[in-house]
């Protein structure tokens, strides 16, 4: 385990920039996606519209696709900004139209009475999805919605090739200085996103438990 | 207070409402009954534009429906609906199901909301299950709520969509008891429902309907002794035989 002399802080540093990406981007694409599912089950069919071709487009297409777009075309249409905000966004762009798909679904669950009952005590459209149909969505969608922030963990990795340091991009960086240790030093950066991922499967699963209840 | 011109729907080929005309007046109690699949329910639904419909005017105090927005909105403020499924809020408590169109819609505090919330769930019969979640409550409970919760909007005219037609037969009593009474403190109400004891004893006027027409219009004690029209005669005779 010698690869670890005087690399500790630099496979921390790693999982530090792994972990703010995940946690940005799955902000960013929880947001992002809840709007994408109510314009989808919007009375306004011009959202409708946008929303179906978003989701479209970038369900449909890899991520690694998306990323080239957001770091090697995006500087030329003159969206430049620094690695962290463009892995953010490529990672933002690809993960909330699967938010947006599962939460799709939760909606789909409440019964229509519920959010007839709500429009008919006076609540606007944007109310009733905030205060009836939305809490009711993501109690129902928590186990999809927990594996696609999970892949979005894993897909966190894709940003390694190009030019932020996570904790991918730092294992092939070890990797190469460290060739004999090459299978200690893959099984330590697993262990580093096992470690994420079960957390992530713990939170859901309180989650899912406290919010029972109704 | 309701006003139906020429009000006409179809389901695709379905005409589901053929040229219906009705008025209710302040403090009238109008009970619409006929065969399943008449349009009673589809009438109730249109008043607050749950249904939209093809042509003629619908128009509550005076105001014609607006179309969707928040005009809409505001209207349905003014226009209370239970329904035969309840449709309480399923993650709220009772009383946050109480209060959270005063709240929200017509921006009063939450003490004050709250206050008049435990009031009306007392005037039903239900403050004991304030803190409660709709799942712990039996069905006639819910619907009390129901009723709570459109009474706390202050509405101009209550609309029942069978309010009893999903309930245990003993629990029926009890929500019917609650409506008996909101019809004698004047409140205007329009109820499609089955229960002819509840139209003997508190409707002003019974609304037959029958293949998405208005068959017969008649005070309560008329249309159940000396219906005039054979459909009704028809309809009657099957219901009250048992």
């Amino acid at each position: 385990m010698t690869f670890l002399d005087g690399n500790v802080g630099l496979i921390l540093q790693g999982f530090w920039l792994t972990i703010q990406l995940l946690v940005l981007s799955g902000i960013c694409s929880i947001v992002l996606g809840t709007l994408l599912a109510a314009a989808r089950v919007s009375p306004v069919p011009l959202l409708r519209g946008a929303a179906v071709v978003y989701v479209s487009i970038f369900r449909n297409t890899p991520l690694l696709v998306v990323f080239i777009f957001v770091f090697i075309a995006g500087p030329r249409l003159g969206l430049n900004y620094p690695f962290l905000v463009k892995g953010v966004l490529a990672m933002t762009l690809y993960t909330s139209a699967f938010v947006a798909e599962a939460l799709r679904s939760g909606i789909n669950s409440v019964p229509v009475g519920q959010a007839e009952a709500a429009r008919s005590i006076g609540l606007t459209f944007g109310q009733c999805m905030r205060e009836v149909v939305m809490p009711q969505a993501l109690r129902a969608v928590i186990p999809p919605m927990a594996s696609v922030l999970i892949a979005m963990a894993k897909n966190t990795s894709v940003a390694a090739a190009f030019g932020l340091a996570e904790a991918t991009a730092t294992m092939r960086g070890l990797t190469n200085n460290n060739a004999n240790e090459r299978l200690m030093i893959f099984l330590v950066f697993a262990l580093g996103y096992i470690v994420i991922v079960e957390l992530m499967s713990f939170a859901a699963n309180r989650l899912e438990r406290r919010w029972r209840v109704a | 207070m309701v006003a139906l011109d020429g009000v006409q729907k179809w389901f695709g080929q379905l005409h589901v409402l053929q040229d219906v005309d009705l008025h209710v007046a302040p403090g009238e109690v109008v009970v619409v009954i006929g065969p399943s699949g008449s349009g009673k329910s589809t009438l109730c639904r249109t008043i607050n534009r749950l249904e939209t419909i093809d042509e003629g005017v619908i128009a509550v105090d005076g105001q014609k429906l607006p179309e969707e927005g928040k005009a809409l909105a505001g209207l349905r403020a003014d226009v209370g609906m239970v329904f035969q499924s309840f449709n309480i809020f399923a993650h709220k408590t009772i009383l946050e199901n109480v209060t959270l169109g005063p709240i929200k819609v017509r921006k009063q505090s939450r003490a004050d909301a709250e206050k008049r919330a435990r009031e009306l769930l007392t005037r039903v019969g239900i403050e004991a299950q304030a803190d409660k979640y709709p799942a712990q409550l039996s069905g006639g409970q819910q619907q009390r709520v129901a009723i709570a919760r459109a009474l706390a909007m202050e509405p101009k005219v209550m609309l029942f969509d069978e309010p009893t037609s999903a309930l245990d037969p003993e629990m029926i009593k009890e929500v019917l008891d609650v409506m008996v009474d909101l019809a004698r403190g004047g409140m205007t109400m329009i109820v499609v429902t089955h229960e002819m004891g509840f139209a003997r004893t508190a409707a002003d006027r019974v609304v037959f309907m029958s293949d998405g027409r208005i068959v017969e219009e008649n005070t309560p004690e008329e249309f159940f002794s000396n219906p005039s029209s054979d459909r009704a005669r028809d309809f009657l005779g099957k219901i009250l035989k048992h």
